[in-house]
């Protein structure tokens, strides 16, 4: 680090904490590949989605009554009579569904490059936890509206811990607090919601972001930049973050927030996807809506769970299916993380990885009649078959890749 | 690029998918929130008749004058027939709860939220779906809530349809209503009527629409304005990357 002592103010706050240095450690010196593409946006636009949560959040809270009498009622005193309110509650539920894109995007990145091989595991497996909260994060704040479909997708998915055998009875009721989901459980959800699995975010986020700067980003050519350096000990084919890419993803931000703002001001509910229908009618225990569907960032995996004919099945699969995203980087044997590089098999299973994801996300919020079944049984077949396929293919060295260049290209 | 545009126009194919309109055969309705002589009728029509038994608890009477340019004294005047009530209060009816048992055996539904949770579609063809039944209490059926267990409000305005029958299965079932000849407006402007009234529903589901999409115009333009200073900044500092 070639770093220069600097006096004033900098100076003296040098001398007792470390700003410049991580400054320099972070953005300024921290060399990243000059050839991202496209879908090197999502990562930094992630992180913006979680600024928008947290601070639109923290305001939401602020007028927001978690209690089983009020809590309706008070969100609609939020898009009625609070200040802004409606546009502070439109730019959460709208981040919710914002946040989920982008990740989904961002972990496709990554397995088109294969960002997760060695030695970016634990990176990868930091990313994972990352999904992982946020789906607990989505699942709770989906609740406190206290809207009929609110109450029932809980009651849905809670019910689904009920199906583990033994305790799962007893496990449920200790999740709710309650033997039906009440007041009870509103407000420890909402304990969840605003403050526990939040701060499990953002300390899941600087591990993530802390373990991609001690390996260094990966790039579509799959090229480790570390390689090659130049006289100066720096990347040849690396440039600082700060401020190439903090220029060129305050562009991608430019280009987020036009989108973004067209959902928020124009279609907030987004067709019945983002604000479901049903949850303008308050919590009502006594009366079932006709058709229970998640919101559609669970659909994929609640497809996956109604394919299988038995409950407990159902669930061990749906759990199935997160878990084995940890072990992809054991999966995949491969050398060659590219998919530039790789096999055609490789490129052709994980174009069918992505249709079957679509295709499982729709079915998902459909109603789940004959054909539908069939066809979440195929999606499910495709989930579980790309990671059994890619180990196979690469443990048994039956993928012909290309030859991957030395240095990055500029495609 | 291609490429690009290629992926981006799938990705919105799960989301055309799902977003295809849901089943049941209403009416379609024009709602424009803009249209505040529409929706100042609808305002009127549906303190005049729907408020004796309905209510809006969620709205406030006052918010309807900001929204649609009326003073309190206008909102007083026209909208408020509670004496105790004043402009800043929520729309409740004067109906009780326990006459609302006696006579129509369940409380009337909360308007508010409605024409968000049904779609404005429902409304108007229910306003438009009363036709005669004898067998029912009040003499009127509906064809969107069939056993309706409310009068036809408008009966004076409209008439009362008589139904239109078709055999589906064997069995006669009703699938509209004539136009009805015998209320006080001809059948134009009983729809344009519920129009307004269902524009009005639509408005007081979610008061703040006029104001987002006209904010909304406002922030996109700044917006793209942004993104061409992002981009060619972009440029500028790229211009040394090869």
């Amino acid at each position: 680090m070639n770093q220069t002592k600097s006096g004033g103010l900098m100076g003296w706050i040098d001398e007792r904490f470390p700003a410049t240095k991580m400054w320099n450690e972070h953005l300024a010196q921290y060399y990243a590949p000059k050839n991202f593409n496209f879908w090197y946006y999502f990562g930094s636009l992630a992180l913006l989605v979680l600024v928008i949560q947290i601070l639109s959040g923290i305001w939401l809270t602020m007028n927001y009554v978690p209690s089983g009498t009020e809590a309706f009622t008070s969100v609609e005193y939020i898009m009625r009579d609070v200040e802004w309110g409606w546009l502070i509650r439109y730019i959460h539920t709208t981040g919710a569904s914002a946040f989920f894109v982008v990740v989904y995007l961002h972990m496709f990145r990554a397995l088109m490059y294969g960002s997760y091989q060695k030695p970016r595991e634990l990176l990868w497996i930091f990313g994972c936890l990352i999904l992982v909260a946020l789906m607990a994060e989505a699942f709770m704040g989906y609740m406190l509206p206290w809207g009929q479909m609110s109450y029932w997708g809980a009651q849905v998915i809670i019910n689904l811990f009920a199906a583990v055998p033994v305790i799962g009875p007893e496990l449920a009721t200790w999740i709710r607090g309650d033997f039906i989901i009440s007041e009870i459980t509103l407000n420890r959800f909402f304990a969840l919601h605003v403050v526990g699995v939040p701060l499990a975010i953002i300390f899941l986020v600087v591990a993530h972001i802390l373990a991609l700067h001690e390996v260094g980003s990966n790039n579509p050519d799959g090229v480790e930049i570390k390689k090659n350096k130049d006289k100066n000990g720096n990347p040849s084919d690396g440039i600082p973050f700060h401020p190439y890419y903090t220029v060129k993803d305050l562009f991608g931000v430019a280009v987020f927030l036009i989108f973004f703002s067209i959902v928020v001001f124009f279609i907030p509910d987004f067709f019945g996807l983002f604000i479901e229908p049903p949850n303008f009618e308050p919590a009502n225990p006594l009366v079932t809506p006709d058709h229970i569907a998640p919101v559609w960032y669970f659909a994929p995996y609640y497809a996956i769970l109604r394919a299988i004919p038995d409950t407990f099945g159902g669930v061990v699969a749906m759990g199935a299916a997160i878990v084995i995203l940890f072990f992809l980087p054991w999966l995949d044997r491969g050398r060659v993380r590219s998919i530039r590089y790789r096999g055609l098999s490789f490129k052709i299973a994980l174009a069918v990885f992505a249709i079957g994801f679509v295709l499982l996300t729709y079915l998902g919020t459909q109603p789940a009649t004959g054909l539908n079944t069939l066809l979440s049984r195929v999606g499910t077949v495709i989930y579980f078959g790309y990671f059994i396929f890619l180990f196979v293919y690469t443990a048994f060295g039956l993928e012909q890749t290309k030859p991957v260049p030395e240095r990055v290209t500029m495609k | 690029m291609r490429k690009l545009l290629l992926t981006l126009a799938l990705a919105l194919i799960p989301g055309l998918l799902m977003a295809a309109p849901k089943g049941g055969n209403y009416m379609s309705v024009d709602v424009d929130p803009h249209d505040k002589q529409s929706l100042q009728r609808g305002a009127m029509l549906f303190a005049n008749y729907c408020m004796a038994c309905h209510e809006a608890s969620l709205m406030r009477y006052n918010r309807i004058g900001q929204d649609l340019g009326l003073d309190d004294a206008l909102v007083e005047q026209y909208l408020i027939f509670k004496p105790e009530q004043q402009a800043h209060d929520v729309m409740t009816n004067v109906m009780t709860e326990a006459d609302a048992e006696q006579w129509f055996g369940a409380p009337a539904p909360d308007l508010t939220l409605y024409a968000r949770r049904h779609g404005p579609d429902r409304v108007y063809t229910f306003l438009n779906g009363f036709y005669r039944d004898d067998d029912q209490p009040f003499g009127v059926n509906n064809i969107v809530v069939s056993g309706v267990s409310m009068p036809h409000v408008l009966q004076d305005l409209q008439g009362l349809p008589e139904p239109r029958y078709e055999e589906r299965d064997g069995r006669m079932v009703v699938v509209g209503v004539e136009e009805a000849t015998n209320g006080r407006l001809s059948p134009e402007e009983y729809r344009a009527l519920t129009r307004d009234l269902t524009n009005f529903m639509d408005y007081m589901a979610e008061p703040v629409k006029a104001e987002r999409e006209r904010l909304g115009v406002r922030v996109l333009v700044f917006l793209f304005i942004f993104l061409i200073v992002t981009y060619l900044l972009k440029r500028e500092y790229w211009k040394d990357v090869h």
